[in-house]
Protein backbone atom coordinates (compact mmCIF):
# COMPACT_ATOMS: atom_id res chain seq x y z
CA UNK A 1 0.00 0.00 0.00
CA UNK A 2 1.37 3.28 -1.00
CA UNK A 3 1.55 5.92 2.18
CA UNK A 4 -0.87 9.12 2.09
CA UNK A 5 1.94 11.43 2.10
CA UNK A 6 -0.51 14.07 2.64
CA UNK A 7 -2.90 12.85 5.25
CA UNK A 8 -1.66 15.49 7.84
CA UNK A 9 -3.02 18.49 8.43
CA UNK A 10 0.10 20.48 9.87
CA UNK A 11 3.36 20.88 8.75
CA UNK A 12 3.77 18.27 6.50
CA UNK A 13 0.96 19.02 4.64
CA UNK A 14 2.81 22.15 3.38
CA UNK A 15 6.16 20.16 2.24
CA UNK A 16 4.46 17.16 -0.03
CA UNK A 17 1.77 19.51 -1.64
CA UNK A 18 1.84 22.36 -4.49
CA UNK A 19 5.44 22.70 -6.68
CA UNK A 20 7.89 21.03 -4.32
CA UNK A 21 8.04 17.43 -5.35
CA UNK A 22 9.33 15.06 -3.63
CA UNK A 23 12.07 12.92 -5.93
CA UNK A 24 11.42 9.05 -5.01
CA UNK A 25 15.38 8.03 -4.29
CA UNK A 26 14.82 4.60 -3.33
CA UNK A 27 12.35 1.62 -1.93
CA UNK A 28 14.12 -0.45 0.31
CA UNK A 29 13.15 -3.43 2.56
CA UNK A 30 11.02 -1.33 5.08
CA UNK A 31 10.93 2.24 3.99
CA UNK A 32 10.68 4.40 0.95
CA UNK A 33 13.36 7.03 0.81
CA UNK A 34 12.36 10.72 -1.03
CA UNK A 35 14.30 13.72 -0.99
CA UNK A 36 12.78 17.41 -1.65
CA UNK A 37 12.40 20.62 0.67
CA UNK A 38 10.91 20.50 4.30
CA UNK A 39 10.46 24.22 5.29
CA UNK A 40 12.99 25.19 2.03
CA UNK A 41 15.83 22.88 3.92
CA UNK A 42 17.05 19.98 1.45
CA UNK A 43 15.68 17.10 3.40
CA UNK A 44 15.13 13.10 3.62
CA UNK A 45 12.12 11.71 3.89
CA UNK A 46 11.85 8.41 5.39
CA UNK A 47 8.22 6.58 5.10
CA UNK A 48 7.91 3.40 6.27
CA UNK A 49 5.54 1.37 4.38
CA UNK A 50 2.76 -0.74 5.34
CA UNK A 51 3.67 -4.66 4.63
CA UNK A 52 0.55 -7.00 3.74
CA UNK A 53 1.38 -10.06 5.20
CA UNK A 54 1.59 -8.58 8.59
CA UNK A 55 -1.54 -7.77 10.86
CA UNK A 56 -2.73 -4.36 10.91
CA UNK A 57 -2.65 -3.73 14.32
CA UNK A 58 0.97 -5.80 14.45
CA UNK A 59 1.70 -3.37 11.78
CA UNK A 60 1.19 0.12 12.54
CA UNK A 61 2.55 -0.79 15.60
CA UNK A 62 5.85 -1.69 14.48
CA UNK A 63 6.27 1.14 11.83
CA UNK A 64 5.22 3.68 14.85
CA UNK A 65 7.69 2.35 17.34
CA UNK A 66 10.55 1.71 14.98
CA UNK A 67 10.36 5.58 13.75
CA UNK A 68 10.22 6.82 17.45
CA UNK A 69 12.97 4.70 17.84
CA UNK A 70 15.18 5.43 14.94
CA UNK A 71 14.79 9.10 15.26
CA UNK A 72 14.89 9.12 19.08
CA UNK A 73 18.41 7.13 18.57
CA UNK A 74 19.33 9.94 15.74
CA UNK A 75 18.87 12.41 18.93
CA UNK A 76 21.04 11.02 21.12
CA UNK A 77 23.83 9.96 18.71
CA UNK A 78 23.29 13.89 17.47
CA UNK A 79 23.59 14.73 21.19
CA UNK A 80 26.47 12.74 21.81
CA UNK A 81 28.45 14.54 19.45
CA UNK A 82 27.98 11.79 16.52
CA UNK A 83 28.07 13.04 13.00
CA UNK A 84 24.56 12.38 11.98
CA UNK A 85 21.48 13.65 10.30
CA UNK A 86 19.23 16.56 12.29
CA UNK A 87 15.65 15.47 12.88
CA UNK A 88 13.11 18.15 11.45
CA UNK A 89 9.99 16.71 11.73
CA UNK A 90 8.85 12.96 13.31
CA UNK A 91 5.04 11.82 12.03
CA UNK A 92 4.72 8.45 14.29
CA UNK A 93 1.45 7.44 13.11
CA UNK A 94 2.07 7.77 9.13
CA UNK A 95 5.82 6.46 10.32
CA UNK A 96 7.42 9.66 8.63
CA UNK A 97 10.90 10.83 9.60
CA UNK A 98 11.57 14.11 7.96
CA UNK A 99 15.58 14.81 8.60
CA UNK A 100 18.21 16.98 6.84
CA UNK A 101 19.72 15.49 3.29
CA UNK A 102 23.56 15.33 4.34
CA UNK A 103 24.69 17.03 0.71
CA UNK A 104 28.06 14.83 0.45
CA UNK A 105 29.18 11.53 -1.16
CA UNK A 106 28.71 8.05 0.05
CA UNK A 107 31.45 6.60 1.00
CA UNK A 108 31.03 3.42 -1.22
CA UNK A 109 31.37 5.49 -4.11
CA UNK A 110 34.41 7.93 -3.42
CA UNK A 111 36.87 5.57 -1.68
CA UNK A 112 38.33 3.77 -5.22
CA UNK A 113 39.09 7.46 -5.81
CA UNK A 114 40.94 8.99 -2.92
CA UNK A 115 44.61 8.72 -2.00
CA UNK A 116 45.81 6.39 0.78
CA UNK A 117 46.18 9.74 3.48
CA UNK A 118 42.60 10.51 2.50
CA UNK A 119 41.06 6.81 3.46
CA UNK A 120 43.31 6.63 6.17
CA UNK A 121 42.10 9.98 7.36
CA UNK A 122 38.59 9.22 6.72
CA UNK A 123 38.48 5.94 8.60
CA UNK A 124 40.16 8.12 11.79
CA UNK A 125 37.01 9.41 12.01
CA UNK A 126 35.13 7.38 11.39
CA UNK A 127 36.41 5.31 14.43
CA UNK A 128 36.08 8.71 15.98
CA UNK A 129 32.53 8.62 15.59
CA UNK A 130 31.22 5.34 15.89
CA UNK A 131 33.53 5.06 19.20
CA UNK A 132 31.73 8.04 20.70
CA UNK A 133 28.42 5.99 19.59
CA UNK A 134 29.09 3.09 21.47
CA UNK A 135 30.16 4.96 24.21
CA UNK A 136 26.93 6.88 24.17
CA UNK A 137 25.26 3.29 24.35
CA UNK A 138 24.39 3.00 21.06
CA UNK A 139 24.75 0.28 18.20
CA UNK A 140 24.26 1.55 14.35
CA UNK A 141 23.33 -1.98 13.48
CA UNK A 142 24.03 -1.14 9.89
CA UNK A 143 28.19 -0.05 9.66
CA UNK A 144 28.64 -0.14 5.70
CA UNK A 145 30.06 2.14 3.65
CA UNK A 146 26.52 2.55 1.72
CA UNK A 147 25.75 4.17 5.16
CA UNK A 148 28.79 6.58 6.05
CA UNK A 149 28.53 10.09 3.97
CA UNK A 150 31.04 12.53 3.76
CA UNK A 151 30.95 16.02 3.46
CA UNK A 152 33.39 18.60 3.49
CA UNK A 153 35.88 16.13 4.25
CA UNK A 154 33.85 14.95 7.36
CA UNK A 155 32.55 11.93 8.11
CA UNK A 156 28.36 11.66 8.68
CA UNK A 157 26.33 8.34 9.75
CA UNK A 158 23.10 7.93 7.97
CA UNK A 159 20.71 4.87 8.21
CA UNK A 160 19.73 4.51 11.90
CA UNK A 161 16.87 2.34 10.55
CA UNK A 162 18.63 -0.64 12.85
CA UNK A 163 20.05 0.66 15.10
CA UNK A 164 19.72 0.30 18.64
CA UNK A 165 20.33 1.01 22.60
CA UNK A 166 22.93 -1.00 23.84
CA UNK A 167 25.95 -1.13 26.15
CA UNK A 168 26.41 -4.73 25.43
CA UNK A 169 29.80 -5.87 24.35
CA UNK A 170 28.38 -8.35 22.27
CA UNK A 171 26.19 -5.36 20.09
CA UNK A 172 29.19 -3.40 20.22
CA UNK A 173 31.31 -6.49 18.60
CA UNK A 174 28.72 -6.97 16.12
CA UNK A 175 28.86 -3.85 15.26
CA UNK A 176 32.54 -3.95 14.22
CA UNK A 177 32.37 -7.37 12.98
CA UNK A 178 29.93 -6.22 10.11
CA UNK A 179 31.95 -3.36 9.32
CA UNK A 180 34.91 -5.49 9.09
CA UNK A 181 32.99 -7.61 6.58
CA UNK A 182 31.55 -4.56 4.98
CA UNK A 183 35.01 -3.62 4.14
CA UNK A 184 36.30 -7.18 3.20
CA UNK A 185 33.52 -7.88 0.84
CA UNK A 186 33.78 -4.56 -0.99
CA UNK A 187 36.67 -2.73 -0.69
CA UNK A 188 39.44 -6.15 -0.33
CA UNK A 189 42.52 -4.22 -1.57
CA UNK A 190 42.76 -2.08 1.34
CA UNK A 191 40.83 -3.70 4.20
CA UNK A 192 43.74 -3.96 6.60
CA UNK A 193 45.20 -0.55 6.56
CA UNK A 194 41.37 0.52 6.59
CA UNK A 195 40.59 -1.27 9.59
CA UNK A 196 43.58 -0.37 11.43
CA UNK A 197 42.99 3.37 10.51
CA UNK A 198 39.44 2.95 11.87
CA UNK A 199 40.95 1.21 15.15
CA UNK A 200 43.17 4.70 15.62
CA UNK A 201 40.41 6.40 15.62
CA UNK A 202 37.98 4.29 17.45
CA UNK A 203 41.01 3.80 20.28
CA UNK A 204 41.06 7.38 21.15
CA UNK A 205 37.46 7.68 22.22
CA UNK A 206 36.79 4.60 24.23
CA UNK A 207 40.25 3.65 25.56
CA UNK A 208 43.09 0.87 25.17
CA UNK A 209 40.93 -1.55 28.13
CA UNK A 210 37.87 -1.18 26.44
CA UNK A 211 39.56 -1.22 22.69
CA UNK A 212 40.50 -4.85 23.86
CA UNK A 213 37.90 -6.33 25.17
CA UNK A 214 35.85 -5.57 21.97
CA UNK A 215 38.37 -6.74 19.79
CA UNK A 216 38.83 -10.05 21.64
CA UNK A 217 34.58 -10.09 21.13
CA UNK A 218 35.17 -9.11 17.27
CA UNK A 219 37.51 -12.09 17.32
CA UNK A 220 34.79 -14.93 18.94
CA UNK A 221 32.13 -13.75 17.06
CA UNK A 222 33.97 -14.00 13.54
CA UNK A 223 34.85 -17.23 14.06
CA UNK A 224 31.24 -18.18 14.64
CA UNK A 225 30.93 -17.81 10.61
CA UNK A 226 30.59 -20.63 8.90
CA UNK A 227 32.85 -19.45 5.84
CA UNK A 228 35.54 -18.85 8.14
CA UNK A 229 39.20 -20.65 7.09
CA UNK A 230 40.57 -20.75 10.19
CA UNK A 231 37.23 -22.41 11.84
CA UNK A 232 36.61 -24.67 8.46
CA UNK A 233 40.25 -26.32 8.82
CA UNK A 234 39.75 -27.26 12.45
CA UNK A 235 36.80 -29.38 11.96
CA UNK A 236 36.47 -32.49 9.28
CA UNK B 1 -6.07 -11.64 32.07
CA UNK B 2 -4.81 -12.90 28.82
CA UNK B 3 -6.96 -14.90 26.33
CA UNK B 4 -5.09 -18.14 25.31
CA UNK B 5 -5.90 -18.12 21.29
CA UNK B 6 -4.28 -14.48 21.56
CA UNK B 7 -1.38 -15.09 22.80
CA UNK B 8 -1.25 -18.14 19.86
CA UNK B 9 -2.24 -15.60 17.73
CA UNK B 10 0.59 -12.49 18.58
CA UNK B 11 3.21 -15.07 18.80
CA UNK B 12 2.73 -16.44 15.16
CA UNK B 13 2.31 -13.21 13.79
CA UNK B 14 5.56 -11.68 15.47
CA UNK B 15 7.33 -15.38 14.33
CA UNK B 16 5.97 -15.32 10.76
CA UNK B 17 6.48 -11.48 10.05
CA UNK B 18 9.93 -11.67 11.27
CA UNK B 19 10.63 -14.78 8.70
CA UNK B 20 9.28 -12.85 6.17
CA UNK B 21 11.00 -9.42 6.86
CA UNK B 22 14.58 -11.18 6.89
CA UNK B 23 13.94 -12.76 3.32
CA UNK B 24 12.37 -9.12 2.08
CA UNK B 25 15.75 -7.57 3.18
CA UNK B 26 17.47 -10.44 1.77
CA UNK B 27 15.68 -9.69 -1.73
CA UNK B 28 16.38 -6.30 -1.48
CA UNK B 29 19.89 -6.58 -0.55
CA UNK B 30 21.01 -9.33 -3.13
CA UNK B 31 18.34 -8.29 -5.84
CA UNK B 32 17.36 -11.69 -6.50
CA UNK B 33 14.02 -12.59 -7.98
CA UNK B 34 12.85 -15.94 -6.34
CA UNK B 35 12.41 -17.18 -3.20
CA UNK B 36 12.33 -20.70 -2.14
CA UNK B 37 10.25 -22.28 0.86
CA UNK B 38 11.68 -25.22 2.29
CA UNK B 39 11.78 -26.81 5.75
CA UNK B 40 9.42 -28.15 8.39
CA UNK B 41 7.69 -24.29 8.19
CA UNK B 42 7.17 -24.50 4.60
CA UNK B 43 4.46 -26.70 5.50
CA UNK B 44 2.36 -23.88 7.13
CA UNK B 45 -0.44 -22.80 4.79
CA UNK B 46 -0.53 -19.68 6.84
CA UNK B 47 2.93 -18.73 6.68
CA UNK B 48 2.78 -19.58 2.78
CA UNK B 49 0.00 -16.90 2.09
CA UNK B 50 1.61 -14.36 4.34
CA UNK B 51 4.54 -15.03 1.75
CA UNK B 52 2.20 -15.16 -1.06
CA UNK B 53 1.36 -11.37 0.11
CA UNK B 54 5.01 -9.88 0.11
CA UNK B 55 6.26 -11.57 -3.35
CA UNK B 56 3.38 -10.27 -5.06
CA UNK B 57 4.06 -6.64 -3.90
CA UNK B 58 7.36 -7.33 -4.79
CA UNK B 59 7.12 -8.98 -7.81
CA UNK B 60 8.79 -11.67 -7.48
CA UNK B 61 8.43 -15.63 -7.74
CA UNK B 62 8.17 -17.63 -4.75
CA UNK B 63 8.46 -21.83 -5.01
CA UNK B 64 7.02 -23.84 -1.96
CA UNK B 65 8.52 -27.72 -1.31
CA UNK B 66 5.40 -30.09 -1.44
CA UNK B 67 4.35 -30.53 2.29
CA UNK B 68 4.97 -34.11 1.77
CA UNK B 69 8.59 -33.51 1.72
CA UNK B 70 8.76 -30.49 3.96
CA UNK B 71 9.30 -31.93 6.98
CA UNK B 72 12.28 -34.16 6.87
CA UNK B 73 15.38 -33.89 4.49
CA UNK B 74 16.16 -37.23 3.90
CA UNK B 75 14.63 -37.24 0.49
CA UNK B 76 16.40 -34.19 -0.72
CA UNK B 77 19.95 -36.00 0.58
CA UNK B 78 18.91 -38.83 -1.28
CA UNK B 79 18.22 -37.21 -4.31
CA UNK B 80 21.45 -35.20 -4.34
CA UNK B 81 23.64 -38.00 -3.94
CA UNK B 82 21.73 -39.76 -6.78
CA UNK B 83 22.93 -36.47 -9.03
CA UNK B 84 26.03 -37.18 -7.38
CA UNK B 85 26.33 -40.57 -8.54
CA UNK B 86 25.15 -39.84 -11.84
CA UNK B 87 27.88 -37.22 -12.25
CA UNK B 88 30.86 -39.49 -11.23
CA UNK B 89 30.83 -38.93 -7.65
CA UNK B 90 30.95 -42.08 -5.95
CA UNK B 91 32.12 -43.16 -2.78
CA UNK B 92 32.53 -46.51 -1.21
CA UNK B 93 30.41 -47.68 1.55
CA UNK B 94 32.90 -48.92 3.44
CA UNK B 95 34.39 -45.55 3.40
CA UNK B 96 31.83 -43.56 3.87
CA UNK B 97 31.38 -41.30 7.43
CA UNK B 98 30.02 -38.74 8.87
CA UNK B 99 30.54 -35.39 7.81
CA UNK B 100 28.65 -32.56 10.28
CA UNK B 101 30.37 -29.63 9.07
CA UNK B 102 29.58 -30.03 5.45
CA UNK B 103 27.32 -27.07 4.80
CA UNK B 104 25.25 -27.23 1.77
CA UNK B 105 27.86 -24.16 0.28
CA UNK B 106 31.01 -26.66 0.42
CA UNK B 107 29.23 -28.92 -1.71
CA UNK B 108 30.29 -29.59 -5.28
CA UNK B 109 27.51 -29.84 -8.18
CA UNK B 110 28.72 -31.27 -11.27
CA UNK B 111 25.86 -31.40 -12.30
CA UNK B 112 24.97 -28.06 -12.53
CA UNK B 113 27.00 -26.01 -15.55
Amino acid sequence: MRPSLNKDGGLIGLTFHGSNKLRLITAGAEAVIYEGLFLKLPSVFKVRISKPYRDRRFDSLIRKERTLSEARIIIAARKSGVHAPAIYYINADEAIIVMEKIEGLLLRDILDKLTDSERCRIFIDLGKNVGILHKAGIVHGDLTTSNIVIKDNNVYLVDFGLAKYSNEIEDIGVDLHLLLRAIESTHYEYKDVLFSCFLEGYRKVIGEAELELVLNKVKEIRMRGRYIEERRNRGV
Amino acid sequence: MYHFPDICYSVREVVYSAIIEVAERGLVHTGKREVLLVGGVAASKYLRRKFEAMVKERNVKLYVVPPKYAVDNGVMIAWTGLLAFKSGVQVRPDEAFIKQRWRIDRVDIPWIK
